[in-house]
């Protein structure tokens, strides 16, 4: 946990993938910024959890591949990429009665042999993750009777406790309310950071996506529109394009960053 | 101050292994005790020193007789069927992340029971290859319920209900065919339906021994990628457990477990259903829950043949016993169900 993360070329190339006749994504090609925050935006059902998921090799793709340093991922032994890839799925299940140490401890799943018992390292990273998680505190009461907020921090400290070199997030603050969103992308930033770990995440807030990412993603029905730095790309004619909506973009006093402010939808 | 929470969690997980161990030592000392008290009494109650004397072949007569060909084979079957049932509950409901996905309510038992009966009953055939049959019957039950529901992505609800339905279509099929077979034996009937110890013999032993070690022991080693299957689909192929094979062959091992005890008990009413949750409860998240559970199944299938040989002087089937305490689980589990949707809607 204390080390560097691997720098890793991570990315899609060509992939096309659906489920059975419809394709959602086309012919996509994406390369990840090393050692950066990247956020993919787009409205729904343009194909970003269909992108993550075969990112997290959850969906394999019909045409194409995911290359993690030049080697499809679909080639890799599972438990050597599940140590360099890490995912935060959309709807976890939280199994009854499980307390917040047990699941976190989850996370070292990939670095534990048959019948291994959880060693030095594993015990520094789940107490590394739980505590830049703020959960040290919760660690022996049952996950299934904390609030949503807490728990979501929980699932995010087993993400952490895994220790990988890339981390995907399937809406990481979606059902919190506005100082746990930043709460957790405050901690995300700072892991990348300090760590300098690969983030990519899916986030439905257009501002604070702009406040916290240094790439951005926009799709639109399973293809890449535009990427690139949010005060490059943040125009009134992307927001045209991917969202269908009209929009003013004033500056942020603070940080300089574009603020988007709704006006009106297109249809 | 890091070094410091360390210490606090090694020692809260330290806590939860140290109680899993307890519970196991614990659960083995009455199933110890209840099997002790299921050669002492029945019709004629024997004291300790005389079973022993009776089993080690020291002494002759109608107490040997009682003890080494009536009472031990129940006490070795009903265990290994218990355990059997308990393993494969807890693994089909921890596969299916359901509680009310265990064999004994999706038609999965009732599926090899109906295939014991035409062999045994119709066909006259038993021992191994009555098992086998079992067995084949059980997978095809769960194949033809996984097909119905929608292929492999149907892990769900959808499947359990329609596992109802085979469940409740399968106990009619053993009835007409216990009706057709000539059998009018209640209690051949009720251990086909509800499962019995009471015609079960030493022959029974060899097989249902092998299979449960057999079969025990390859899911005790899929149990760590299990127990990661259990926070969903998408962490464990994350995490790097390779979910399809688990899936597969955690579900034919279970399974082959439950067709085989069904074979030589009959489908023991809700020991599957209810062991794993007790375990769950006793220890919950432990990598011990698995054996766990197969002691909890060991320990109703002694208490319920007790209750039913000593309680009542009609001599009930276990099943009967069992499904008593199953019913109220189920209701509580259906009303629990019922809030938690009112509450999502």
């Amino acid at each position: 946990m204390s080390s560097l993360a691997i720098q890793h070329s991570f990315g899609a190339k060509n992939i096309s993938t659906g489920y059975e006749n419809q394709l959602i994504l086309k012919d996509l090609q994406m390369e990840i910024p090393a050692g950066k925050f990247s956020v993919i935006l787009g409205p729904n059902g343009c194909g970003k959890s269909t992108l993550l998921k075969s990112f997290a090799r959850l969906l394999q793709p019909k045409e194409g591949t995911v290359l993690l340093d030049g080697k499809s991922i679909y080639e890799l032994p599972t438990q050597l990429l599940a140590r360099h890839i890490g995912l935060l799925p959309q709807s976890p299940t939280v199994p009854a009665g499980i307390t917040v140490a047990d699941l976190v401890a989850r996370g070292r799943f990939p670095y534990q042999t048959m019948f291994g018992q959880l060693k030095k390292e594993d015990y520094e990273a789940i107490a590394m993750a739980m505590d830049a998680m703020g959960v040290t505190e919760l660690a022996d009461k049952p996950v299934d009777s904390l609030s949503g907020g807490q728990r979501q921090r929980v699932w995010i400290a087993l993400v952490l406790a895994q220790d990988t070199d890339i981390l995907l997030l399937d809406e990481p603050t979606t059902y919190l309310d506005i100082a746990y969103q930043v709460e957790i992308l405050d901690c995300l930033a700072a892991l990348n950071r300090m760590k300098k770990t690969t983030i990519v995440a899916i986030l439905h807030d257009i501002n604070l996506s702009i406040r916290y990412a240094d790439h951005i993603f926009a799709m639109k029905q399973g293809s890449l529109i535009a990427e690139g730095n949010p005060k490059d790309i943040i125009t009134p004619d992307l927001m045209r394009t991917i969202y269908g909506m009209e929009s003013s973009i004033l500056t942020d006093p603070e940080t300089g960053d574009p603020y988007v402010i709704p006006r009106s939808v297109v249809k | 101050m890091n070094q410091l929470a360390q210490e606090n969690l090694k020692r809260i997980l330290a806590r939860q292994n140290h109680r899993a161990t307890v519970c196991v030592a614990l659960l083995l000392v009455v199933a110890i005790l209840l099997g002790c008290g299921m050669l002492m009494l029945g019709n004629t109650n024997y004291s300790l020193a005389e079973v022993f004397a009776y089993l080690l072949g020291k002494e002759g007569g109608s107490g040997a007789y009682t003890i080494g060909s009536l009472r031990l084979p129940k006490l070795l079957v009903g265990g290994l069927a218990g355990f059997a049932f308990g393993v494969s509950g807890y693994t089909f409901q921890s596969l299916l992340r359901n509680p009310l996905a265990s064999p004994d309510i999706i038609g999965v038992t009732a599926g090899s029971s109906a295939a014991a009966v035409f062999c045994i009953l119709i066909l006259g055939i038993s021992g191994p290859l009555a098992s086998g049959f079992a067995v084949v019957a059980g997978l095809a039950v769960t194949g033809l319920i996984l097909l119905l529901s929608g292929g492999g992505k149907a892990f769900g609800s959808r499947m359990i209900l329609i596992g109802i339905g085979f469940q409740a279509m399968l106990n009619a099929l053993i009835s007409w065919m216990l009706l057709k077979g000539s059998e009018y034996d209640v209690g051949t009937a009720l251990r086909w339906l509800r499962g019995s110890l009471n015609s079960v013999q030493m022959s029974d032993v060899p097989v249902t021994l092998i299979v449960t070690v057999i079969m025990s022991g390859l899911l005790f080693y899929c149990n760590r990628y299990l127990r990661m299957m259990q926070l969903g689909d998408e962490y464990a192929t994350a995490l790097g457990v390779p979910i399809q094979a688990t899936r597969i062959c955690c579900l034919v091992a279970a399974l082959i477990l439950s067709a085989t005890a069904t074979a030589a008990t009959g489908p023991i009413a809700s020991v599957a259903f209810l062991s794993g949750p007790i375990a769950g409860r006793i220890a919950p998240g432990s990598r011990k829950t698995m054996v766990l559970s197969g002691l909890v199944g060991v320990i109703l299938v002694y208490a319920a043949e007790l209750v039913s040989k000593n309680v009542f002087s009609t001599g009930y089937p276990v099943g009967v016993i069992t499904g008593l305490l199953g019913a109220p689980y189920l209701l509580l589990l259906l009303l629990n169900l019922n809030k938690k949707g009112e509450k999502l809607g």
